[in-house]
């Protein structure tokens, strides 16, 4: 797997797929996609960065503890729901926020932070497994 | 149409129920992705099948302009998908951990938690 | 009072409960102290209800009421009538003196805070106990106290005797305790009440007055350790001193007297309560008193003629009448005073001479003359001397027994016989350690601390202060206490003033005759009991032992026979469960007619024609099959991975083509990831090139796999042939863009309808995610040295 052909491809591959994943998680509420899908094409583009560059690179590159990722986005997940707290509404009622930037309104909600939650829950938790299994072959040689 | 995933679904259930009831780690794991499986299409042939149609009302529209696949269902497989796959690895790990550091991987030779000379409860206070 | 009459009393109950809590903390940071300062909770209780005395006794009970569970309409309710008030009130005096009398006997102990932590406990459940009016309170009450009093008694915990005794007090009070809860729900079916106050003649009439007596019969005869339940008592004199001294005078096993007493009027006065009542009495009090000579250490006669005393209070209460009821309210207070008086004069003795043994001591009046006069003081009361509380006592129970009837006089033999061995035993306890000539001690004897004589010689010297007082004791103990049993006025007629004409002081003669005999002659009696438990053989804790190992072994069998450790075993089982819970209902229910042509819907031939199905369809559908059959034949581990992810992409495409593209998308992602980390775990596992079953579980197996998933496919086929409840999607489909604002429905229910869903399934992830990561970084360990047993094959080998 660690043919130069990939290892040089690899990361460009990588950051379409997160870029994707990115998209396919923010327009999930209209068409198809959502948090959970983009979650697991960030989490697989990971995986193959690991598989390229081996779990120690990788896991550089992402600064971040992968696992505290998911931490933060169960957090988030829960943060989003104690907003509507503010309006007097039980949990987890939304709240929309329509911004107009020039031309075009952006939509801004509690289930699109929700949903950016499940993005980093399922990113962070199988990235996390997918690098630590990676990288347990490399500690034991 | 919905006869024919009937008798599908019943494949993926007994063959996931075979594989469970083997004594091999391994086997076992593929049973229960199997099983897994298995239960997300009875969830979803129950919901009744629609044919291309996806629940996704149309841009602009209040309403869809006609009749859509179920979507709750939908959205029960989804999360049983993720958390199948979160299990699947957690077993993985496991039976990996296990083969490890007990060298076993077949049930019969693993014993830590019951083993088979467990000694009598004793007879104090 | 800052404070209301509800709140109050409320916190009678409560607050040594929080001080209990801070009983550690309090030991840390006054260590020395700790006994003085944590006496003020109780003292204060004390203090407290003393102002009660002048409402309760001119105006009758004070009730308060808080709420508990509004929801099912309980509250927490309280009374406090004259017989509760004298319970607390011998609780709280007696529970101060002990807490300071425990600082001292445990000093420099390292869980002292721990012990006065339970012991404060115990007594906020005590007091709870009878204060509470609400029966479900009383039970809570009961079973708190039945708790505490189990970590009281096994304080010494390293020591089996003292586990046993906690184990066995717990056992037997909480037979008890679930006997009060079926009375309790009993009365409250009957009656729709659940407050005691409240209850009138009902459930004398009932025709189930005989279950509700016999479940109150038994949780009072437990908790009150009367014949033949009596055993765990003299056994729970594992514990420290201080807390016989507490729970064997006036709490604990008074809670079942109090029970009876509380009862009486609801339940009481009937032909069955009064043989029950005074014949298990008058056994337990004969037992008890014989018992008490058959022992030379001093903590067990002691707790031997407890039983006596338990005894006798339930005799009294079964006779019921105006006389027996004043009598046992007097008796009760009296036994309190001296018996606690006693437990604690014998704690001091062991703590300072180092011994209990009635035979080895001796002369110890002059070495420790302040503890001589608790002694004296309370064993005179116990003897029921004039100028003692005991004295009146004894009266009042002899006094309503002069009919001259024949069942008046068994039982006025019986309480003669019993109040005759009692005081014998008194003057053994009085004279044997402290008077005669000095014998040596394994300690060298010297006068215990101010701390522990504070008990004694207060509680020797109210005795006699309430008894001088008698205007003031009829007036204010006597005639509540035995009005609120009784449900009506009492006129106290106590006096000091000695009539030699009457029987009664001739009876009281022959008592203290008969006491002088029994303690000239108890050397002899105590060899003769003894002869007699050995040619018994056994006792009742040889049952109780025998019960206890038999349930052991019992469960040892059990759990051996339904945890044998074969995993496909339990499988097997678990999948028959499921198997039959598929097939059952289709033929019990005949769920199957759905799947039957009917006249109307034409035949057979119509009912199978071929499925109008895309040959694309047909092909996702053959994937499938291939998938599976590849996974079922896989003899290599890629292989495996490979038939996995075919028959996963063939679930994916099945999505596809029915709409889901969500789902779709979702089941590629994560066949990828699967094979991905598959290849990454299996490179370290072995696969069996063959299924390693034999060709017996091969067969069993495959037809169970068979059932389940024809019972599956019926089960499905069933369903899709009834008619679908759509509320819900079409609520949803309905409402999502115009409330929600989203167009994919899916994702609208996943992130917002049942959001709150979603955040536990991602917390399910993330803990998943968790434990693999524990897994892993876990070093690991070398393989553990276990027995190997060959892998079961036997059968296969006879084959």
């Amino acid at each position: 797997m660690n043919t130069i052909i990939f290892r040089t491809i690899a990361p460009l591959i990588v950051a379409i797929m997160l870029i994707f994943s990115v998209y396919v998680c923010l327009r999930g509420h209209n068409e198809p996609g959502g948090g959970f899908i983009g979650g697991l094409i960030a989490a697989s583009s990971i995986a193959i960065l690991g598989m390229a560059n081996g779990a120690e690179e990788t896991r550089r590159a992402l600064r971040i503890d992968p696992l505290a990722i998911a931490g933060f986005g169960v957090f988030i997940a829960g943060f989003s729901g104690l907003l509507s707290l503010f309006t007097g509404s039980p949990f987890m009622t939304s709240i929309w926020l329509y911004l107009e930037l020039g031309q075009t309104t952006v939509p801004l909600s509690t289930p699109m932070v929700f949903d950016i939650g499940v993005y980093f829950v399922v990113f962070g938790t199988i990235a996390a497994v997918a690098l630590a299994l990676e990288g347990d072959g490399e500690e034991e040689r | 149409m919905d006869y024919v995933l009937a008798a599908l679904v019943g494949c993926f259930v007994a063959l996931g129920v075979y594989l469970l009831l083997s004594r091999s780690v391994i086997r076992m794991l593929l049973g229960m992705t199997i099983l897994g499986n298995g239960v997300n299409l009875l969830i979803f042939t129950a919901g009744r099948l629609t044919r291309e149609i996806a629940p996704i009302v149309p841009p602009g529209l209040e309403q869809p302009d006609g009749p859509i696949a179920n979507p709750l269902p939908q959205a029960l497989i989804l999360t049983a998908i993720v958390i199948g796959f979160a299990m699947f690895s957690f077993l993985l790990v496991l039976a990996f951990r296990a083969y490890q550091s007990l060298d076993a991987d077949n049930t019969d030779t693993m014993r830590v938690a019951e083993p088979v000379d467990e000694p009598n409860p004793p007879l104090s206070y | 009072m800052g404070l209301g009459m509800d709140a109050s009393i409320a916190l009678v109950a409560i607050a040594p409960f929080v001080a209990a809590l801070l009983a550690p903390l309090v030991h840390r940071l006054a260590k020395p102290f700790a006994g003085w300062v944590l006496a003020l909770v109780p003292g204060g209780i004390f203090l407290f209800l003393l102002t009660l005395i002048e409402p309760v006794v001119s105006g009758g009970a004070i009730s308060a009421r808080i709420d508990w569970v509004p929801a099912y309409d309980l509250d927490l309710s309280f009374l406090v009538d004259g017989l509760s008030l004298t319970f607390a009130l011998t609780i709280s005096g007696i529970g101060t003196l002990i807490v300071l009398y425990s600082g001292a006997y445990l000093k420099g102990h390292p869980h002292l805070g721990r012990f006065l932590g339970f012991l404060l406990a115990f007594m906020g459940a005590m007091l709870g106990l009878v204060l509470a009016d609400g029966m479900l309170a009383l039970f809570m009450f009961w079973e708190l106290t039945s708790v505490t009093s189990f970590l009281l008694i096994g304080f010494d915990h390293t020591r089996q005797a003292a586990r046993r005794g906690a184990i066995q007090a717990l056992v037997i009070t909480n037979i008890g305790g679930m006997a009060l809860l079926v009375g309790a729900i009993m009365v409250h079916w009957l009656t729709g009440q659940w407050e005691m106050s409240a209850l009138g003649d009902e459930i004398r009439s009932n025709g189930l007055y005989g279950l509700v007596l016999a479940a109150f019969l038994v949780a009072a005869f437990t908790k009150s350790a009367q014949v033949p339940l009596h055993f765990w008592l003299p056994n729970a004199m594992e514990a420290p001193t201080p807390v016989s001294a507490f729970l064997h005078s006036a709490t604990m096993v008074q809670g079942g007297v109090y029970l009876l007493a509380r009862t009486t009027p609801w339940l009481g006065g009937t032909e069955a309560w009064t043989l029950i009542l005074v014949c298990f009495g008058g056994a337990t009090l004969l037992w008890g008193a014989l018992g008490a000579l058959r022992q030379t250490d001093l903590k067990q006669m002691l707790a031997q003629t407890t039983l006596a005393s338990l005894g006798l209070s339930v005799l009294l209460i079964g006779l019921g009448t105006e006389a027996a009821i004043a009598a046992m309210v007097l008796y009760f207070v009296a036994h309190a005073f001296y018996k606690a008086g006693l437990f604690m004069v014998v704690g001091a003795i062991d703590h300072e001479a180092g011994t209990r043994d009635i035979t080895i001591l001796g002369g110890l009046a002059d070495r420790m003359p302040l503890t001589f006069i608790g002694a004296a003081l309370a064993s005179l009361a116990m003897i029921g001397l004039p100028l003692t509380l005991g004295y009146f006592a004894k009266e009042e129970m002899y006094l309503g027994l002069l009919s001259g009837q024949w069942r008046d006089i068994a039982v006025l033999v019986v309480l003669l016989a019993g109040n005759g061995l009692l005081a014998g035993v008194a003057m053994l306890v009085l004279v044997r350690p402290f008077l005669g000539p000095v014998l040596p001690t394994p300690k060298l004897a010297h006068e215990a601390p101010i701390a522990m004589l504070a008990g004694p010689l207060v509680l020797g010297a109210a005795s006699i202060v309430a008894a001088v007082s008698t205007d003031w004791l009829g007036h204010t103990l006597l005639e509540p206490g035995a009005g609120a049993i009784l449900g009506e006025a009492v006129t106290s007629h106590l006096t000091l003033a000695i009539n030699p004409a009457s029987a009664i002081f001739w009876l009281s003669i022959a008592t203290w005759a008969l006491g002088y005999l029994v303690y000239r002659q108890a050397a002899t009696l105590r060899t003769l009991l003894r002869r007699f438990e050995a040619a018994l053989g056994w006792t009742a804790d040889t049952v109780f032992d025998a019960v206890m190992f038999g349930l052991i072994r019992f469960s040892g069998a059990l759990t051996r026979l339904l945890h044998h450790g074969r995993l496909e075993i339990y499988l097997v089982t678990v999948f028959a469960g499921l198997a039959l819970a598929l097939i059952a209902p289709l033929v019990a229910l005949k769920g199957y007619d759905a799947l039957l042509p009917t006249a109307e819907l034409g035949n057979w031939a119509a009912k199978l024609s071929w499925p109008q199905l895309q040959p694309y369809e047909w092909g996702v559908i053959a994937l499938a099959l291939i998938g599976l059959s590849a996974v079922l034949m896989a003899n290599n581990r890629l292989m495996a991975i490979l038939a996995l992810g075919i028959q996963g992409t063939s679930v994916a495409l099945i999505f596809l083509l029915f709409g889901a593209p969500d789902l779709a998308f979702t089941q590629f992602m994560v066949e990828v990831l699967s094979v991905v980390i598959l290849a990454l775990v299996m490179t370290r596992l072995r696969l069996d090139e063959r299924d390693q079953r034999p060709l017996e579980d091969l067969a069993r197996d495959g037809t169970l796999a068979l059932v389940c998933g024809v019972g599956v496919s019926l089960l499905l086929m069933v369903v899709l042939s009834g008619v679908l409840d759509t509320r819900l999607s079409d609520l949803f489909t309905a409402t999502s863009v115009p409330i929600a604002h989203g167009h994919n429905i899916v994702n609208v229910i996943l992130v917002d309808y049942r959001g709150f869903d979603t955040l536990g399934e991602i917390s399910v992830v993330m803990a998943a995610g968790i434990a693999i990561m524990a897994l892993l970084r876990s070093r690991a360990k070398p393989a553990v040295p276990q027995p190997k047993p060959a892998p079961r094959r036997r059968r296969k080998a006879a084959a």
